[in-house]
């Protein structure tokens, strides 16, 4: 909301706090001031400010309240006119083209003077005709052959809104020759107001607000005023079908009312407040709701009278029917249903409760009578219609929040007594109340004890009280015990234990966060769970890194195209359920992702020109229906991707290679040395996504845990990437680190030395190394310590379809020195075996 | 005599031929050959042992002991010799061996983790030391976890607060913010005491630009226990502020409101941009808004698993993204998920 500080002035003095010091205490009892913006007062002093300030100040010698005391036409221009005016200090002639002075032109001195905001020769100001807000500096120069040097000031030249259609003409009483700052300075606040603060949604609640927290006096308005015309008995009458939906329906009546626009201290209040004036009807309106918090409505009394024929103009208040129509002022037609709360008379719907009024009783120009609505709607019910109807207006702000049934009468007096000072008219005696549903104001029990002992502070159960007391609760103290009986103007206070937590709030708010004591945490460590799937989750993310991977996080909405893109375009795509968006922000983002490969292909596509070398990892879930569940499985999952170069160019020259299959198979299995897991095995696959010739399932014994392989050229086709191959690995989380251990063995380091053999064997194409190894591990036995592959060969003299695999082979005794003996042995079995069961000789 | 006298000049002729020759050796090459011609089996001293036999056996031990003499002479030459030159090599190879230092290393090709796990880290670590341990929870959340049960029936206007996903699946949505979790581990804990804190990511509904993402990491921060007080609250929260922002790091604790907790807070901590000055990250204020926090609302408790008569708690939860951005000076919030390398590879 915006507060002018000049309004707020009237409920509480705040004479001795600076605007800074001001905003400072608001934002510390929860009312955040986002902006300051001025409106003629100075900055406040200092050279460190805590609020961001806008809009400019007017100095005491150069803006002035003046007086117009003739309007003289222009000798060359006929929309431009000279003004005799008064400063206070002498007279001088100013030029204006401001049409709202030309009804006085020519007319010789005038009777009444105007009063205006009159600017000095060099004043800095908003240009008025360029648009936004640009400052400008009032020079001499001649318009049209007259000399122009000063300006008489619109809204929108001083800042106070955007209207520069005229001149202001300010109040009669304005006093020439003062200061424009000391008259009308003011300083809007931009206050964040909380969901469960709309009781401070009002100039009124926030003064509260600063009282409570300075100790100051709060001064309520004024409703007392002389109500002089006939009783408003019998000239209407009111109806409430659902008092949970309308607890409270009050009625006042004024007549002969003069359509006419409110005094210029008004229409600037609410100009400042970001409220548009319209005429003093609607201004007293808004007025009240902007000063207490209750959103008021005006019909035109004679149009009722005439809807009601001849019968007492009658309000009723019920649910529509299903269907039914209401054109809101706006000029929106709604289509109701019987969830959304109306207000009607005999002859049909008039408003939509609580949020707009109809066109067709609304106030006009021809007005004479106001028939005055105040009154309170349940909000969860205006919540509902306002979401459904997409509909919004400052009363359904304020109404869809809870505004107290209390204030509707109040509301409704001060709106008449407003009315009547800015438009006359004579106010009916008495207003119409119905009040079915009135709300209990909640009385909560605390002690001071309790309060204590949950903010850690040592407040007295009187100073709970006075705090209390200061935000208007009603309270009684009995020892330890404070009783505090909710004031009537707020409707979010509970009972029992929700109640008190209510009031905790209240009491440290106003007592102040910054004298609540700072301690350590004084708890009993709770008891210390086991989760060793997070540190595995860490470590593998460590793992990763270490092998020379970068981390990504990946968006999680996807959509069922974009996904479909991971297969080849032939490819007939899985019919798969989503974790579908019922309002996504695009259609490309409809969805939660069902592949993490799919991500990681978008991310190497993104990014493929941009490096010559890319070797990523994420790790994140995917998103599946389950049927029969309400919520999807979140299946954690790792992705891996390569491309480009296997190391980075560098000025010593020699031509990088590009990465290739191995290489992803070497993170891999570094990766799965890392997790200590043992029994991995690698397994030539096919999957729609890779290449069907370089393609491995990876197990974990028999346990099938991914995938990983060079992309399909077909799916890397539909992405646009570089020519380097991709190679991608998809693995599921879960196995993997459940299979992955934090403690494991250690292998003695030998003490004995080691012999060290070299065998190479010719096996046929289709042999894999593995078999030949797991063959050369059964034949060495336990002082076979280790077998590594280090060459392949392929050539004629093998013979067609054979291939050379030389390994390696290290034995070793964990007792002893190894003897030539005991290492033939072993070897001449190995040799056995090979040809036994694999077919293969050595290589001579 | 006269052969002792020949035979001993001889010697001495050996040894001075040899001398000379060293003398004027100057690479590895020649010492070797004046080693093989000097010292060798056929040298001229080697020579001399040789044909010891055809002296007389009078002479043999005096002659014997000479030739040694002019061997050990010689060998005590050639191995200083030997070590003048290697020093000399060296000093020659120290002076000339010179690398442009200035010339690029190896590229090694290396990976980090992304600037958001390394946040979190960082705060997990920080919390971690204060005895809190980290509790996952789902994503995708009922309407229930997400607004309800942290007290915001349908239709409360609190629930306006949070822009939200729903599912087609009637009662589910992405969840709004990691608060669902601490009804998950409440019901999982309780009447246990609790100290956790919850990662992970969060969605909203909002139009991506630079300053806003649909997606986002939080941490979600809960304690439980009997007697859990505000003032811990602001114990543990200060210290964890002056952790991660560093020791000098001021803070202060703005009322605000959440539905789940009362009283509720923000945390704002000194800008670390400006120093609190005033500047565009901070809006002129000095403060920048950390997280939001409070004690754990009785609803909550109860729908917890916990009697809001005899436990209370408090609960904070912080955006990684945002705090991230402010603290790099990032220009886009975006670039977390774009996972572009040359944004990644800078941290």
């Amino acid at each position: 909301m915006k507060l002018p500080i000049t309004w707020l002035k009237d409920y509480v003095d705040i004479d001795d706090l600076d605007l800074e010091a001001l905003a400072k205490v608001m934002t510390m009892v929860g009312l955040e001031v986002e902006e300051i913006r001025l409106v003629g007062l100075p900055m406040p002093s200092g050279e460190k400010h805590e609020f961001k300030y806008t809009g400019f100040s007017w100095p005491k010698d150069k803006f002035i309240v003046a007086q117009v005391d003739e309007v003289m036409p222009h000798p060359n221009a006929d929309r431009l006119v000279l003004c005799r005016l008064h400063d206070g200090e002498e007279e001088i002639i100013v030029l204006t083209g401001a049409p709202n002075l030309y009804e006085y032109k020519g007319k010789g001195a005038l009777e009444k003077p105007l009063k205006v905001a009159y600017a000095r020769e060099g004043s800095t100001l908003y240009d008025g005709h360029q648009p936004g807000r640009k400052l400008t500096t009032l020079k001499r120069m001649k318009i049209r052959g007259v000399e122009s040097f000063s300006m008489i000031c619109s809204e929108k030249e001083l800042g106070i809104s955007d209207a520069h259609e005229g001149v202001i003409i300010l109040d009669e009483d304005a006093p020439t020759g003062m200061p424009l700052v000391d008259y009308m300075g003011d300083a809007v606040f931009d206050v964040d107001t909380l969901p469960n603060m709309v009781r401070d949604a009002s100039v009124l609640g926030m003064a509260r607000e600063i009282a409570a927290a300075t100790g100051k006096e709060l001064k309520h308005p004024n409703d007392v005023f002389e109500m002089t015309g006939p009783s408003i008995e019998g000239k209407a009458a009111i109806e409430i079908k659902d008092p949970e939906l309308n607890p409270r329906f009050v009625l006042g009546l004024i007549d002969g009312i003069q359509i006419q626009p409110s005094p210029y201290w008004v229409r600037r209040r609410l100009n400042l407040a970001g409220m548009r004036p319209i005429n003093c009807i609607v201004d007293a309106t808004n007025y009240v709701m902007l000063e207490l918090g209750e959103p008021l409505h005006a019909f035109d009394y004679d149009i009722l009278l005439e809807r009601a024929g001849s019968g007492t103009p009658t309000i009723i208040t019920l649910t529509a029917k299903d269907g039914e129509k209401l054109t809101t002022l706006d000029g929106v037609e709604h289509a109701l249903d019987s969830e959304m709360e109306l207000v009607t008379d005999t002859a049909g719907p008039l408003s939509l409760a609580g949020i707009m009024g109809g066109e067709e009783s609304e106030v006009n120009s021809n007005t004479k009578s106001v028939l005055l609505e105040g009154a309170s709607w349940n909000f969860i019910n205006i919540r509902k219609t306002v979401s459904k109807l997409k509909i919004n207006s400052e009363a359904a702000y304020r109404f869809s929040r809870g505004v107290h049934p209390a204030l509707a009468e109040l509301g409704v007096r001060l709106c008449l007594k407003r009315m009547h000072e800015w438009g006359g008219g004579r106010v009916a005696k008495g207003l119409i109340d119905n009040y079915p549903a009135p709300p209990e104001d909640p009385v909560v029990e605390l002690s001071a004890t309790w309060v204590n002992n949950n903010l850690g502070t040592a407040i007295s159960p009187q100073e709970i009280a006075e705090i209390l007391g200061s935000l208007e609760f009603e309270c009684k103290v009995e020892g330890d015990i404070i009783t505090a009986k909710t004031p009537p103007h707020r409707l979010e206070i509970h009972t029992g234990i929700i109640g008190r937590a209510d009031l905790l709030e209240e009491i440290s708010r106003i007592y102040g966060f910054d004298k609540i004591p700072s301690q350590r945490l004084n708890q009993p460590l709770p008891p210390q769970q086991v989760n060793p799937y997070l540190g595995m989750e860490e470590n593998l993310k460590d793992l990763l890194v270490n092998l020379g991977l970068q981390e990504l996080i990946a968006y999680r909405m996807t959509s069922p195209e974009r996904e479909a893109r991971r297969f080849p375009p032939d490819f007939e795509v899985p019919d798969q359920q989503y974790v579908e968006i019922q309002n996504p922000i695009t259609v490309e983002r409809r969805a939660m992702r069902r592949s993490i490969l799919s991500s990681m292909l978008e991310i190497l596509e993104y990014n493929s020109s941009l490096s010559q070398r890319l070797a990523l990892f994420e790790i994140g879930p995917v998103f599946h229906p389950v049927e029969g569940q309400q919520l999807p499985e979140e299946r954690m999952m790792l992705s891996i991707g390569m491309t480009g170069l296997r190391e980075m160019p560098s000025w010593q020259g020699g031509e990088p290679e590009n990465l290739d299959f191995y290489d992803l198979k070497g993170v891999v299995e570094g990766m799965m040395q890392g997790l200590h897991i043992a029994g991995v095995r690698y397994q030539a696959s096919e999957h729609p996504s890779f290449h069907p010739g370089k393609t491995a399932k990876i197990l974990i014994g028999d346990w099938e845990i991914g995938v990983m392989g060079e992309v399909h050229p077909l799916v890397k086709a539909n992405y646009e990437m570089e020519e380097a191959p991709v190679y991608a690995a998809e693995i599921e989380l879960k196995p993997l680190l459940e299979a992955g251990s934090i403690l494991f063995d250690v292998e003695a380091v030998p003490t004995y030395p080691f012999v060290l053999e070299d065998l190479a064997v010719v096996v046929n194409e289709s042999v894999t190394a593995a078999e030949v190894e797991a063959v050369m591990h059964k034949g060495g036995g336990d002082y076979l310590a280790k077998v590594q592959l280090f060459d392949i060969y392929r050539g004629k003299q093998l013979g067609e379809g054979n291939k050379s695999l030389a390994f390696s082979l290290t034995y070793n005794a964990p007792d002893h020195t190894l003897t030539d003996k005991e290492v033939s042995k072993r070897r001449n079995k190995i040799i056995h075996l090979l040809d036994e069961e694999l077919g293969a000789k050595l290589r001579s | 005599m006269a052969d002792k006298e020949a035979a001993l000049k001889n010697l001495e002729k050996i040894k001075a031929d040899a001398l000379a020759v060293l003398e004027d050796i100057a690479n590895q090459e020649s010492l070797e050959a004046w080693r093989v011609s000097h010292l060798g089996r056929s040298s001229p001293v080697m020579g001399v042992f040789s044909s010891m036999g055809t002296l007389d056996k009078d002479l043999r031990p005096l002659m014997g002991k000479a030739a040694n003499e002019v061997r050990q002479a010689l060998e005590t030459a050639f191995e200083e010799k030997r070590q003048l030159m290697e020093a000399q090599a060296l000093k020659k190879a120290l002076e000339t061996e010179q690398l442009d230092v200035t010339l690029p290393g190896r590229p090694i090709a290396h990976g980090r983790l992304h600037p958001l796990t390394q946040v979190l880290r960082r705060i997990t670590r920080i919390f971690g030391d204060m005895g809190f341990q980290v509790y996952p929870s789902p994503e995708v959340e009922t309407d229930d976890y997400n607004f309800t049960y942290l007290n915001m029936p349908p239709y409360h206007p609190a629930r306006d607060m949070w822009d939200t996903f729903y599912t087609k699946t009637e009662g589910v949505l992405l969840r709004t913010h990691t608060s669902p979790g601490q009804i998950r581990v409440m019901r999982d804990r309780a009447p246990e005491p609790i100290r956790a804190i919850l990662p992970g990511a969060t969605m909203r509904y909002e139009q991506l630009s630079a300053r806003s993402e649909i997606e986002f990491a939080q941490v979600e921060v809960l304690v439980i226990g009997e007697n859990v007080t505000f003032a811990e609250l602001k114990g543990t929260l200060e210290d964890f502020a002056r952790r991660l922002f560093g020791e000098d790091a001021r803070t202060r604790l703005r009322p605000s409101h959440f539905p789940f907790t009362e009283p509720s807070a923000e945390m704002d901590v000194g800008c670390f941009v400006c120093g609190g000055e005033g500047c565009p990250v901070c809006k002129e204020t000095g403060w920048l808004e950390i997280l939001g926090c409070g004690m754990v609302h009785p609803v909550v408790l109860e729908y917890g698993g916990y009697d809001p008569e005899k436990f209370s708690g408090f609960a904070a939860g912080m955006g990684i993204d945002r705090s991230t951005l402010m603290r790099y000076r990032i220009d886009d919030i975006r670039h977390f998920r774009n996972n572009d390398i040359r944004f990644l590879r800078q941290f």
